[in-house]
């Protein structure tokens, strides 16, 4: 056996963090092997990035031994240095430094002769698709570009050893494949070994190897299809002929045996628990025309099996008295022909589209594809360009305000007062909203008790869980009881467990008749919108239901097609449409 | 060697870069050319210490030779703008508006005291809420009642008895001109800018975007990475300051008496400490907006208020006088008119070059100490 690349033995680190110690990582021990591409999962919070941190000799950890290519971290950190390529979450890019800048300045901080440069420049910029770009500031360049001349100037000097922090986080599909070929280039052609982090499950699969951190703990080290394999057998496919796909899900994931139960399209996934079968009888008692066909497992079905084993957190029910008035179905959000230009640059072009009452509609596009832009203009806080807006049959150029009375909204980042207590906040964003007296103390004493925050009431908002952080900015939407929804990237970065539990509750309102606008870049979250729009540089590439939408994709060579797969054929349509 | 061409080529890399990125931000090049000119333009043109056309009330209960010659001796005095009341209660209601500063009062038996040999006492009332200017004010209609009175009884062939009289000449800025003092003192002030302000922002700037990680995993050693910030922000600076000379000798005939190279020399040593002070800000405060108001509270203001550009050290209390001692840009100031209004008085020179040495020793020990190629 070769040396590995990479050995950790024991290592702790922990931050402190206003007067609360955080443990980033606790007693991880893993070693990687070379010539690989070792996958780094987790959620947020799971210490990935402290761990790339710590292996690039950027961090000192508080205990345990740190190996890199056969070099102690701690004692020669600039040898690390010279031998590994870095490329953190946030690269740092020169945005005012074109392309070609940018790769000088790594060339010349790497220390890679003048000589060597030209040839590997055009190596890289062919690889990365920037060849017609080097003159381009790096600013102006698409998300994906970014990430892919990121890792251009991480790989001038061809490394031995390769970290990635979350490469591909809020990179479009495409994009997204495209790195992924590169990594696996440098692996095949230069050996190099690669460890490479992401929050996106889906990932897992594509790694020679990953490694399962959560909350700073190792959960496992292997073959991904090792992963998949434990709940082989378990993971199966239900419909019934009588029930909605909300209310099977929240159904099934009360019955016994189950693991996870997760919409897609007009089905549920479900994942079981090994000692349980999948008897129609026990988990839908009485209802008639139960299918269940069993499915491959995917990664994430044996990553939530995983942490679903260990101590479970209690499930509520929930209990959303929210007042609407009109009719299921009626169309709430109508958007016509909207515009919006900043100078000469078009962030959304032409976009039309209408949710109609009850329902759960997506926005879905990555980072840049004009999804927040839109978002913003339906708050009424953006005007349009052009086209017309309509919210709760509110026109938004004349009503803005009043429209806004009847949404409740939640900010992609954490918004609330971070050092104002569960309760202050609650009460300032209800006040916010114009509740008061009798009818805001009832709102407050719901949102603590649904939400289960009457234990968290006079804690300061900065140090709840980050799964309660999201109730109380769920809460904090829902004081004014409003009948739109905006939720804006609302599972950017929460565990998968913590998704789901929003998810459920997203569902419960959809149930009761709230109307919910979703934004999201994970493609695979689109499964749980009735109906959605896929943006992509501004304009609607396509828009319908999810299994509408995957069906594009589908054909002989794959029958059983992900929202990723779909968006990727419909931009290669677009570029040969051009 | 190959270590040494290693580095090289690493800060080579550095400094092309900060240069790219200086000359395409149109913020640093505005903060080292533009912020002079407006500076220089605010403080040559707008601002003037110096008292002239001070509003006085001139009160004249009985007009007649002596009196309207008092009051002709304040009108033709190029200090005082004078305007005339016939009472005192008038006057009052002008001063109690601001419409005048101050009041001469000469009452109706003043020339019947005058020629008979008496006492003649004027009345003076002051508004002092400026205590500066109540003071200045003073002193002038004090100056301008004696060369009356001397001129007055030379003419009438009583010479004003005077065992001492006073023959002052002022040396260096013989027109008591504030701007002279000004304007080399603004140049310390433009260079705490440049050195301080910008190079703390821009060094925040770079762990705000996330490159201060980027670069911190090359090879890039901590010396090379300080002295790549250093070295083109030292250019600009230094920059600044040529540019401020010249507008300071063409464009307000302020005077350069002492050498040039040592001016050059004296600036070098300052801007360095401000660089560094610049550059210590930045490690404790990684966000550009901290940097920004760290940067004035503690280089800026002080560089303002407590380096004697402005208000002279030698009237502050005991305690702020000691405070000053730990402001670089008062000894750049001290050496700045000196160089510009006296020439090269060698010991004032050297006892401030001295200080920023020290300075500089100081906070680049510190500096050294503090950054580390780390990010806890």
């Amino acid at each position: 056996m070769t040396q590995p690349a990479l050995v950790l033995s024991d290592v702790s680190k922990t931050f402190r963090s206003g007067g609360r110690l955080i443990q980033a990582l606790s007693d991880v021990s893993f070693q990687i092997q070379p010539g690989r591409v070792t996958g780094l999962i987790g959620p947020d919070g799971a210490g990935k990035t402290t761990l790339m941190r710590l292996a690039a000799g950027l961090l000192v950890p508080d205990k345990g031994n740190i190996e890199v290519l056969g070099i102690d971290v701690g004692k020669d950190p600039i040898q690390v240095q010279s031998q590994v390529g870095y490329m953190p979450q946030r690269f740092g890019l020169y945005e005012d430094l074109s392309v070609q800048e940018n790769l000088e300045l790594y060339a010349d901080l790497q220390n890679v002769p003048r000589q060597e440069r030209p040839v590997r420049y055009k190596e890289l910029m062919h690889m990365t698709g920037l060849a017609p770009f080097t003159r381009r500031l790096a600013g102006q360049l698409s998300g994906g570009m970014k990430q892919k001349l990121g890792l251009a100037c991480t790989l001038v000097r061809s490394p031995q050893l390769l970290l990635l922090d979350e490469p591909t986080v809020g990179v479009d599909p495409v994009s997204r494949r495209e790195l992924w070929q590169i990594v696996y280039q440098q692996v095949q052609n230069a050996g190099m070994t690669v460890l490479l982090s992401t929050a996106y499950l889906d990932e897992a699969e594509r790694c020679d190897e990953v490694v399962l951190v959560h909350e700073g703990n190792l959960l496992g080290q292997g073959n991904p299809q090792d992963f998949s394999d434990e709940v082989s057998g378990h993971v199966f496919q239900i419909s019934a002929a009588h029930l909605g796909a909300r209310q099977l899900q929240a159904q099934l994931s009360h019955a016994p045996g189950v693991l996870d139960a997760l919409i897609e399209g007009e089905t549920v996934r479900l994942v079981m628990q090994a000692q349980a079968a999948a008897n129609p009888d026990i988990l839908l008692p009485g209802e008639s025309g139960v299918k269940i066909t069993p499915l491959t497992p995917h990664f994430e079905d044996a990553f939530v099996a995983k942490l679903k084993t260990r101590p479970d957190r209690d499930e509520q029910k929930l209990d959303l008295k929210v007042g609407i008035s009109g009719q299921i179905g009626d169309e709430v959000i109508q958007v016509k022909n909207l515009v919006r230009r900043f100078g000469d640059f078009v962030a959304v072009n032409n976009v039309s589209f209408s949710v109609r009452r009850g329902e759960i509609f997506g926005l879905l596009g990555a980072n840049g594809a004009g999804k927040s832009t839109t978002f913003r203009m339906l708050c009424g806080l953006l005007p349009a360009s052009s086209g017309q807006l309509a919210v709760a049959g509110h026109d938004l150029r004349v009503a803005a305000a009043r429209a806004r009375g009847s949404i409740g909204y939640m900010a992609q980042k954490f918004s609330l007062y971070s050092n104002l207590s569960v309760l202050q906040n609650l009460r300032f964003f209800s006040s916010a909203y114009g509740l008061r007296g009798k009818r805001q103390s009832k709102r407050l004493h719901w949102a603590l008790t649904t939400f289960e925050l009457e234990s968290y009431r006079d804690a300061n908002a900065a140090d709840l869980p980050l799964g309660y952080k999201q109730r109380l900015s769920f809460a904090a939407a829902l004081m004014h009881e409003p009948e739109i929804l905006f939720l804006d990237e609302p599972t950017s970065g929460v565990d998968p467990l913590a998704r789901r539990e929003f998810w459920a509750w997203t569902n419960a309102l959809a149930e009761i008749g709230v109307t919910v606008l979703v934004t999201t870049h994970f493609m695979a979250e689109a499964n749980y919108c009735d109906r959605l729009v896929i943006l992509s540089d501004g304009e609607v590439l396509t828009q319908g239901t999810p299994r509408e939408i995957k069906d594009l994709a589908r054909n002989t060579a794959n029958p059983d097609p992900t929202m990723e797969d779909a968006f990727i054929t419909l931009i290669e349509q677009k570029k040969t449409a051009a | 060697m190959i270590a040494n061409t290693a580095s090289r080529m690493r800060l080579l890399g550095m400094i092309r870069k900060e240069t790219w990125q200086i000359l395409r931000d149109p913020s640093s090049i505005a903060i080292a050319f533009v912020m002079p000119v407006v500076l220089l333009f605010l403080f040559g043109y707008g601002v003037s210490l110096d008292a002239k056309h001070i509003p006085v009330g001139i009160v004249i209960e009985q007009p007649d030779l002596a009196t309207r010659s008092l009051a002709g001796s304040f009108s033709r005095s190029e200090f005082f703008s004078s305007v005339l009341y016939s009472t005192i209660q008038e006057a009052e209601k002008a001063l109690d508006k601001r419409d005048i500063e101050g009041i001469v009062w000469m009452r109706n038996n003043f020339s019947a005291n005058l020629l008979s040999g008496r006492q003649a006492p004027i009345g003076v009332l002051i508004n002092g809420v400026d205590s500066n200017q109540a003071n200045i004010t003073r002193g002038y209609i004090q100056g301008t009642w004696l060369a009356w009175l001397s001129h007055y009884t030379e003419a009438h062939g009583r010479p004003l008895p005077m065992p001492v009289t006073l023959e002052q000449r002022v040396w260096f800025n013989a027109a008591l001109s504030s701007r002279y003092f000004l304007v080399p003192g603004l140049i310390a002030i433009i260079m705490t800018l440049i050195g301080s302000l910008l190079t703390a922002m821009v060094v925040a700037r770079e762990w705000e975007r996330g490159t201060m990680e980027a670069l911190m995993v090359t090879p890039l050693r901590i010396g090379e990475m300080l002295a790549g910030k250093l070295i083109p922000y030292f250019i600009l600076g230094m920059g600044g300051m040529l540019f401020s000379v010249v507008l300071a000798v063409w464009e307000f005939d302020v005077p350069l008496r002492g050498s040039f190279w040592l001016l050059t020399l004296s600036a070098a040593l300052f801007m360095l400490v401000a660089l560094l002070i610049g550059l210590l800000i930045s490690i404790v405060s990684k966000n550009q907006f901290v940097a920004g108001q760290l940067a004035i509270i503690v280089t800026f203001l002080p560089a303002f208020i407590l380096s004697g550009f402005l208000f002279d050290i030698n009237s502050m209390p005991a305690p702020v006088q000691l405070l000053t001692h730990l402001v670089p840009a008062r000894y750049f100031v001290a050496i700045l008119q000196t160089l510009f209004l006296a020439g090269d008085i060698w010991p004032v020179i050297l006892a401030n070059m001295g200080a920023l040495l020290v300075m500089l020793i100081f906070f680049f020990t510190l500096v050294r100490i503090k950054s580390r190629k780390r990010l806890d």
